[in-house]
């Protein structure tokens, strides 16, 4: 896999694989302990369909090299969208800059990372004929206005992307990934009496589109939209205030990323602004909590073989029967904590540093059935889809928006309820889990996280979950 | 038609500048006139390059310096009525030719639009003012350096300032070119300078976090960095000790910094996309009365160092002055050429948005706000992304402060407000004259009569 990597990345600049400890030597200078270069390109196509037709289709490309250097807790970086020599050079005297004094680190030798591949090293985009990427969207479209005649409009759009990656650090690091992500999505507007409703759903993994056309994800993304936006023709508002919820499995996983998830990234921890600063050993959860962070699941969205900076992924036990037992970590993170590296160091590009980030958060499952956990419910709400959330890692706020939510009365589902933000505390609401459902699921791979301004692709999952409070932000009683 | 200005005084540009104002509008020919080569009906693209620097500061010392250089080129081509687009980051002549290839093979693939095309050309910008955007400043990374680290020290001096997530000085400078076959070039050029600080106060469970930082166009009209990390202190320990507030319906008060966001949905709701896509609750209501008779919405394209100032969109359409909202009446939608097509309307000169967006202000201080407001919540900060644009539903987290008589009684945190767009529109009380001028959006605070919090 280097030996590819290498020839599309660094052969177009007449850069040799064995010129690379040099470069890495330029990026030490006076006072830099650590340093990387990380070479990407990345090729990304996509198409859309609206109003029955295929309006648009296009494809992007872009190549680079960041590069990094680190002294203690400081970092200078630069990079370039011309990978040669001259350009490299250049980054890396404007990255060493950050500091000009002190003993200058050293490079150790180059030595390849072991690690087992997660998904097919095949450009994804080439799986397909044109032909049939377009007939795949124009299905979804039959099939969603098939399902329901108050379907009114659908958009329907697929899109691949092919990355090449190559990282090289001062560590003696040497490691390739190829890297292919593909995601299929349909929304649909339904109309009923003048009411108007959207619903939304998506699909896709670390696959050709091949894969995913010969999943059928395209036809059952365009059932779900329809089926979820019926849903909402009939919703009465949402009611206010503190109550149970009981989530659903797999997407409302999204929960545990935003109350539990962020808090536990190692740069937060290390500069004590996180909730969960200083808490390691500590019951930060119900006992019924188990929560991993898991980057090796083979095709998942979330999942690497190996992280940006060469580290190869694993499943990072995060908390275990409710005791905090462990951060995610990149290098510069578990160095400066003193703890091991979990593969969780990612970037949005070659254009963005580093940092700890999530791959696939979910907790494992519990005892009960599902019904188990409505049928112990008096009055709260049930919601099995959510738009997104946020978190205010420092004081533990987070919120999630639900798409689909339904009313709970006396143990049993009635009346689907209006979208409605769900806001909590991420350590108090996790005391709250009372009861976990044995249905494990992981969301359908459409997740985008972000943090500080840098866009990565996630997973997310989960049982069945009661919490037996949360405040529900509806307008209703 | 080449229409690149030239009031702009040349030997202001920095080197690069002066670079990528010579190398740019070659690279649009040559692609232009590629695609017309190889047969595109017509072409258009838009070309961006920019560089800057940042650094950041935490606790005392240098945390970060970033260099950062880009360029990106976006075409898109037309074969009759069907399109193909590209985007690329390597401007080298065999990428080029590529590029133009590649379009051009996925407008081969795409069906056929009746609506697909350029904006008409003789709506092209065809003179215009310099819009007076550039304000170059040599970069320095010691004085970054020196600055943020003064801004975080100002920062923590109070000791229930616990932490900090540090202070950045941020330089950048920016071209875009926009360029179609019809003959239409130009390009602009701008500089943005920003400082920010984020600072944590209390310990445990009890830790609030806050910010503020500046944005200009100018680096001599930035805030001061002690400025800035007083505010930012000022606003953190403002937030300690925060309640949560019962279910209640209550008078809310956005403040300036988080109101435009009420903007921002009504422009996503009057935005042609949304209007043809029948995804909007706006949908048909030209004409009606959405808010107050003392409302209006606007937007100055022209403005002289405006933050989004601009003399022609993003489909090279002469841009001009737009009331979209006066006496409280939706006067018309925002539109690029492909939506106007669509409804069968006009481009409204808005591809890529409104340019300076301003609403008209009922002329009250930030205190007679609080006044007017008399009992109900300040909101300073909304979280997550509970709006739906479809039916207009509105539920989102919030953290604020609880006002009585006027006067600012404790912070709240862990509520949601909720209410429907269409009703907070039309029961807007206030409009105060506490602009905010650090975005493209630009209002004072938003009192709206009632809406719904859930909380305790």
């Amino acid at each position: 896999m280097i030996e590819q990597v290498s020839r599309e990345l660094l052969l177009p600049g007449q850069v040799d694989i064995n010129q690379l400890d040099h470069f890495l030597a330029e990026a030490m200078g006076p006072g830099i302990d650590f340093a990387d270069l990380y070479f990407q390109q990345s090729m990304s196509e996509s198409w859309v369909l609206e109003e029955g037709i295929v309006k648009d289709a296009g494809y992007s490309a872009d190549r680079g090299v960041g590069v990094r250097s680190v002294s203690g807790e400081k970092t200078g970086f630069s990079y370039s969208g011309d990978i040669s020599g001259l350009a490299i050079s250049q980054a890396a005297e404007a990255a060493r800059s950050i500091v000009r004094q002190g003993k200058s680190g050293k490079v150790e030798a180059l030595r390849k990372v072991d690690f087992k591949p997660l998904y097919v090293p095949d450009n994804p985009i080439l799986a397909l004929s044109s032909e049939e990427k377009l007939a795949i969207l124009q299905q979804a479209d039959t099939i969603a206005r098939e399902t329901d005649s108050r379907v009114k409009e659908v958009t329907a759009s697929l899109s691949a992307n092919f990355e090449q990656v190559l990282v090289v650090a001062s560590d003696g690091t040497l490691a390739a990934d190829i890297r292919p992500l593909v995601r299929v999505n349909v929304s649909v507007i339904v109309e009923q009496n003048g009411r108007k409703e959207r619903g939304a759903a998506g699909a896709g993994g670390r696959y050709s589109l091949k894969t995913l056309m010969d999943k059928s994800l395209a036809e059952s993304a365009a059932k779900e939209a329809v089926r979820q936006a019926l849903v909402n023709l009939e919703a009465v508002d949402a009611p206010a205030g503190n109550m149970p919820v009981v989530l659903g499995s797999g997407w409302p996983g999204v929960l545990l990323h935003e109350a539990v998830g962020h808090g536990l990234e190692g740069d937060f921890n290390r500069k004590g602004s996180s909730a969960f600063s200083g808490r390691i050993g500590e019951q930060v959860a119900s006992s019924l909590c188990t929560i991993v962070d898991d980057g090796t699941i083979a095709d998942r969205r979330g999942s690497l073989s190996v992280d940006d900076e060469g580290t190869p992924t694993q499943n990072t036990t995060l908390i275990e029967n409710g005791r905090l037992v462990g951060y995610m970590q990149d290098k510069m993170n578990a160095r400066l904590m003193n703890q091991s590296v979990t593969g969780n160091g990612r970037r949005e590009s070659f254009a963005h540093l580093p940092m700890p980030r999530m791959t696939n958060t979910y907790m494992l499952p519990g005892e009960h059935n599902p019904e188990e956990l409505i049928a112990s419910v008096k009055k709260g709400i049930y919601a099995v889809n959510f738009g997104g959330g946020q978190v205010d890692i420092t004081s533990g706020k987070f919120v999630f928006s639900a798409s689909e939510a339904y009313l709970i009365e006396d143990g049993k589902v009635t009346a689907p309820i209006k979208g409605a933000t769900l806001i909590g505390n991420g350590p108090e609401t996790m005391q709250k889990v009372s009861m976990v459902g044995n249905d494990l699921r992981l969301d359908d791979g459409v997740g985008v996280c972000g943090k500080d301004g840098q866009s990565v692709p996630v997973g997310v999952g989960q049982p069945s979950l009661k919490i037996d409070e949360l405040t529900v932000g509806g307008t209703g009683q | 038609m080449n229409q690149v200005p030239s009031s702009q005084s040349n030997d202001a540009l920095s080197e690069q500048m002066q670079a990528w104002k010579e190398q740019l509008p070659r690279c649009a020919d040559q692609v232009l006139g590629l695609a017309k080569q190889k047969s595109a009906t017509s072409a258009e693209l838009s070309i961006g390059a920019s560089r800057g620097l940042s650094v950041n500061a935490r606790m005392g010392e240098v945390e970060t310096v970033e260099f950062n250089q880009d360029q990106s080129l976006s075409l898109t081509v037309y074969k009759g009525q069907r399109k193909g687009h590209v985007s690329v980051t390597d401007l080298t002549d065999k990428a080029l030719e590529q590029a133009v290839e590649m379009a051009l093979a996925f407008a081969e693939h795409t069906a056929e639009d009746p609506f697909a095309g350029l904006a008409s050309a003789e709506l092209m910008a065809k003179s215009w003012q310099d819009p007076e955007l550039y304000y170059p400043k040599p970069f320095d990374v010691e004085q970054l350096v020196d600055l943020s680290l003064a801004c975080e020290s100002v920062g923590r001096e109070d000791s229930r300032i616990t932490n900090s997530d540090g202070a950045g000085f941020h330089a950048s400078e920016r071209t875009t070119l926009y360029a179609n076959s019809h003959g239409f070039q130009g390009q602009l050029w701008g500089t943005n300078y920003s400082a920010s600080c984020v600072l944590i106060a209390g310990e445990g469970d009890q830790m609030q976090r806050d910010y503020w930082y500046d944005s200009q166009r100018q680096w001599d009209l930035l805030s001061s960095p002690e400025a800035i990390g007083q505010k930012a202190a000022e606003r953190t320990l403002m937030r300690m000790n925060p309640q949560k507030i019962s279910t209640r319906k209550v008078p809310v008060l956005f403040a300036a910094e988080i109101a435009s966001g009420l903007l921002g949905h009504l422009m996503g709701a009057i935005s042609g996309g949304s209007l043809y896509r029948n995804a909007s609750f706006l949908k048909d209501r030209l004409g009606k009365q959405l808010f107050p008779e003392f409302v209006s919405v606007f937007e100055n394209p022209h403005l002289k160092a405006g933050v989004a100032s601009a003399p022609f969109d993003q489909e090279g359409v002469a841009t001009r002055d737009n009331i979209f909202v006066a006496d409280g009446v939706l006067q018309q939608y925002m539109l690029g050429s492909y939506s106007a097509r669509k409804l069968g309307l006009e481009t409204t000169a808005n591809a890529g948005g409104a340019r300076n967006l301003r609403v008209s202000s009922t002329g009250e201080s930030y205190e007679q706000m609080l006044q007017t407001l008399g009992t109900g919540l300040l909101v300073t900060e909304l979280m997550g992304q509970g709006v739906n644009m479809v039916t207009g539903d509105y539920s989102r987290g919030a953290a604020g402060y609880w006002v009585e008589n006027g006067v600012i009684q404790y912070p709240v945190h862990e509520i949601t407000i909720a209410g429907n767009l269409q009703d907070m529109f039309k029961n807007i009380l206030a409009i105060g004259s506490d602009v905010d001028t650090r975005g493209n959006t630009q209002t004072g605070s938003i009192l709206i009569e009632e809406m719904s919090i859930a909380g305790a």
